[in-house]
């Protein structure tokens, strides 16, 4: 294994307690950016970043287009817009028809990340309730990405990562608790 | 797994589309394209990139399918209720005071934003007086705009829309409802110009009041948005404005420091002309 240059956290209902459990670990030296890819339903808002902040020091902020990715940020996808990722490593925004039921559509963000990072990308699959993130998983996988997927028993809710687990040959089954850790190992491996 | 088209593959495309049709993409943000062209790839079942180049190429009336296709069609009436709040309160009272009202809804889609202003305008009596032009690259969307039929699936929706954004009216009685289409009143209808416009290639056409083009920009690459805006600010009479979508902004464009934000919506009045 060795440090990815970017990772991405996808998750539905019942991931926002995990990730929650996460953000207090990244501080604003965590050599890798993170892109957090959530379900919402509109009452949420942009009230994830300010509920985020809360819990770490890092830069907490919402995604905008034509926007450089930097290391120690962690960038949250905003609500109604797919995130995309151009191959200068700037952020996209699309507002283009929905993906299971979904926008933002975690199998967008993992799909269009993995062509640009390939190997030297990291995705999590976290709790959920439907089907995306499972096939932008697969597609990681075949470009050489590492693929982690929280332990259905821990889930809240279990369907996405029970698919995912079924569905790809994922490299990691944690649960919420060794996820904050198992991150910041990630992030400080060597570079080859 | 399906056969992923490479961004290198990609700029061929668009360079073939470029010197054979005059279409040019080179500048859209190219996730997004990609995206789509790889959607359309496999929905027609290319067994090969070579063959979907060569048909490309080759067949006109696949070139149409192809635009009709990869540009996004997503839309809907009275998206974002607090924008439209603003146009009402803020925006319509101002253009109000000129004899004539000309608006743009560049990059239209199906025409349900240009149904929504005609809506304010009405109800703000000032429909009689008001033009508004829909534009956008795709011919099939601006059929169906002329149209202003739209799903009955989507009024429940749009009715919550319009309450939110001050609408004190049965918005019902705004269309007929026919099964499961809604035909909007031809009295908004007659008020619309619909025409085919890319915003790559074409020039002004008019001088408006106000400008509207959400979610459009987000599609183009910096060097094309400064482009486009540039367009804009030469289409747009002086203390006119300019409206773009939730996540777009006039912050990093050359024309910038001549516009101020209205309040905390995505608006800009236009405060000075180009010297």
């Amino acid at each position: 294994m060795r440090q990815p240059k970017l990772i991405v956290i996808g998750g539905s209902a019942g991931s926002l307690q995990v990730i929650m459990g996460i953000v207090p670990v990244i501080h604003p030296d965590f050599p890798v950016p993170i892109l957090i890819v959530l379900h919402r339903n509109s009452i949420f808002e942009s009230s994830l970043e300010v509920l985020f902040a809360s819990k770490s020091r890092a830069l907490i902020k919402e995604v905008e287009e034509k926007e450089r990715i930097l290391p120690g940020v962690i960038y949250i996808a905003p609500a109604d817009y797919h995130v995309l990722i151009e191959e200068n490593r700037t952020f996209s925004l699309d507002y283009s028809e929905r993906v299971h039921f979904s926008r933002p559509s975690i199998d967008v963000a993992f799909t269009s990340a993995s062509d640009v990072y390939g190997a030297e990308l990291a995705c999590l699959l976290l709790s959920g309730g439907n089907s995306d993130g499972v096939e932008g998983l697969e597609y990681v996988k075949g470009n050489g990405g590492l693929v982690v997927v929280q332990d259905p028993v821990t889930a809240e809710v279990p369907y996405m990562p029970q698919h995912a687990v079924s569905r790809v040959g994922v490299d990691f089954v944690l649960s919420a608790e060794d996820m904050p850790a198992f991150l910041r190992g990630l992030a400080f491996l060597p570079l080859d | 797994m399906i056969t992923a088209i490479r961004y290198e593959e990609l700029d061929l495309l668009l360079n073939d589309l470029f010197t054979r049709y005059g279409y040019d993409f080179t500048e859209y943000s190219k996730a997004s394209l990609q995206r789509r062209v790889q959607r359309l790839f496999t929905l027609d079942r290319f067994p090969s990139f070579a063959e979907f180049r060569h048909r490309l190429q080759h067949d006109p009336q696949y070139f149409r399918r192809f635009v009709e296709e990869i540009t996004v069609n997503v839309t809907e009436m009275l998206r974002d209720p607090s924008f439209y709040r603003t146009l009402r309160t803020t925006i319509l009272p101002v253009l109000a005071t000129y004899p004539f009202i000309r608006i743009w809804h560049a990059g239209c889609s199906t025409g349900e934003e240009v149904y929504s202003m005609a809506i304010l305008l009405k109800e703000a009596g000032l429909l009689h007086k008001s033009l508004l032009y829909g534009t956008d690259i795709n011919p099939l969307v601006i059929e169906k705009a002329r149209k202003g039929i739209f799903p009955v699936s989507q009024m429940q929706k749009y009715s919550e829309n319009y309450i939110q954004s001050g609408g004190i009216n049965d918005f019902s009685s705004y269309y007929t409802a026919n099964y499961h289409l809604a035909k909007f009143d031809s009295a908004l209808t007659g008020k619309m110009i619909f025409s085919t416009h890319n915003l790559v290639s074409d020039f002004s056409f008019n001088e408006f009041q106000l400008i509207l083009c959400r979610n459009v920009l987000i599609y183009f690459e910096r060097d094309l948005q400064s482009k486009v805006f540039k367009l804009f600010d030469y289409s747009l009479e002086n203390f006119g404005y300019l409206a773009l979508g939730a996540k777009e902004s006039l912050r990093f464009s050359p024309i910038a420091d001549r516009y101020r934000q209205i309040g905390k919506e995505k608006i800009w009045r236009k405060i000075h002309e180009a010297t």
